[in-house]
Order: C-alpha cells, then sequence, then structure tokens
C-alpha cells in the first residue's frame, strides 16, 4: 500500500524508508523481494540496514548501561 | 515490622539514576524529569505491598514512570505547553532533504560502522548518542523515543500523538534517518571505532 506507482525498482530513499517500517510493522512479501533486490546492489542501503540494527541494540543498551 | 518488605529506601534509591535518564529522554528537561522521577518513587512507596516482586523493581518503577511521563506529555499539551513543533520550524525536518538527491540516491551514502559494540564500552559514545538524541527533531523524537524506550506499538504511538500511522512511520523515518546522520558524523566516521 505504500508503493503506489508499482515499480520494479526502489530508489535509496524508499528503501530505507522500507527498512525502517520493518522496525515498526510486517512488510509484506512484495515488499520484502523489492528491498532484496535493491539491497543486492546497493551499498549505502546495505550500511544502513546494518545500521538500524546497531541503532536498536545502542537505544537497549543506553538504559541498560 | 512484622513482615519482611521487599521494597525499602535503598532499593529505590538504587533505581534513581537509572529513572532520570529514561525521564530525559522523553522531557529533555533536567527539573521536569527530577519531578517525574521523584513522583514516580513516591507512588513506589505509597504502594510498595503491590510489588509482587514477579518482575523485576526496575520494570515495575519503570512501568510507573512510563505512566507519568505520558500523563505529563498529556497535560502540557492540554495547556499549550509544549514548545512549537511546526515541522517548517525545525531545521532538522529538512533531514530527508539533506540525505537524498532528487532522484532518491544518497547524497553520501552510509558507511561501515566497524566493531559498533566495541563504543558500547566507551563513555564518550554515550555522550555523543544523548547528544544525538537531543538534537533530533522533536515531534520525531517523541514518536522515536516512545518506540525505542518505552516500548510503545505504532497503534499506541498514534493514539498517543493523534497521529495517523503513515505520519507516524514518517516520524520514525526522520528520526533514525537524523540520529544515524548524527552518529554516523560524530562517532563512527569519525573514530573509525
Amino acid at each position: 500500500m505504500v508503493w503506489k506507482k508499482g515499480g520494479v525498482m526502489l530508489n535509496c530513499k524508499q528503501a530505507s524508508e522500507l527498512l525502517s517500517q520493518a522496525l515498526d510493522r510486517n512488510i509484506s512479501l512484495r515488499e520484502k523481494v523489492l528491498l532484496k533486490l535493491h539491497l543486492l546492489i546497493c551499498h549505502g542501503c546495505s550500511n544502513f540496514s546494518k545500521q538500524m540494527r546497531v541503532m536498536r541494540q545502542v537505544c537497549r543498551g543506553y538504559l541498560e548501561k | 515490622m512484622s513482615q519482611p518488605n521487599p521494597v525499602n529506601m535503598d532499593d529505590l534509591q538504587a533505581q534513581r539514576s537509572y529513572l532520570v535518564r529514561y525521564a530525559m529522554l522523553q522531557l529533555r528537561d533536567p527539573h521536569l524529569a527530577e519531578d517525574v522521577v521523584q513522583e514516580t518513587l513516591l507512588v513506589a512507596v505509597e504502594s510498595r505491598n503491590k510489588f509482587s516482586g514477579q518482575s523485576t523493581l526496575r520494570t515495575w518503577l519503570t512501568g510507573i514512570l512510563k505512566h507519568k511521563i505520558l500523563d505529563l506529555r498529556r497535560k502540557q499539551q492540554r495547556e499549550g505547553e509544549l514548545p512549537n513543533t511546526d515541522e517548517e520550524q525545525d531545521p532538522y525536518e529538512n533531514i530527508c532533504a539533506e540525505s537524498f538527491d532528487n532522484q532518491g540516491h544518497w547524497i553520501s551514502p552510509p558507511q561501515t560502522w566497524a566493531n559498533p559494540s566495541l563504543s558500547f564500552e566507551n563513555q564518550k559514545f554515550w555522550e555523543v548518542f544523548e547528544m544525538c538524541n537531543q538534537r533530533m527533531p522533536l515531534n520525531s523524537a517523541q514518536a522515536f523515543m516512545m518506540r525505542e524506550f518505552m516500548d510503545m506499538s505504532t497503534e499506541e504511538i498514534c493514539k498517543e500523538l493523534a497521529i495517523s500511522t503513515t505520519n507516524c512511520w514518517v516520524l520514525l523515518y526522520r528520526a533514525r534517518l537524523a540520529l544515524r546522520d548524527c552518529l554516523e558524523l560524530q562517532w563512527f566516521g569519525r573514530k573509525g571505532a
């Protein structure tokens, strides 16, 4: 429902939006596939994806430190 | 004292700095944070018989504090005391425009963060993290704190902030972009950790 255009390729902005939303909702299979395809070819978004996971750990770690 | 009480003052005091840290994230004001923690400890003392010992003392106290923070936020909102969160006036709302070009490509692509877990042991890192949290745009930060620190679902946040689900995702996204950007600029990119 987020991708009205129905395009095949995500750009980095769309991919990073989806990576963020994946932390807040279950993304659809279609969204997962589009994301995977983008991450395969995009270094920046692959790093972004890892960083989102790190940031969640950081937030947990901050309160427990 | 006929029976041993599971909660004593020393135990409560020992949780104090944790609670203040928690409150500061959401309130960004040391006096308000102190006040709300004080109230929380008072409630805890008054209702210490209700503490079952099934959760940890910290979890129980955090539950009380969370309600106190949300109550205070609602009160501030009712009385128009919340700072202006007009997006146009908030420079950090431009984070999307600063991050991507017109085609939606990264202007400066995210780098590799080497050994992030090592940073967790460095006090300086946590100072940078606090600073980056403070710099986040206020309305995005509120949603982000609720999600990542108060462990609220998107539905609960939407209700609390009276916004749509889509808007909530946008706020969380902006908060993460801003925090990521700040951490990379101020820590990971600079130090190579």
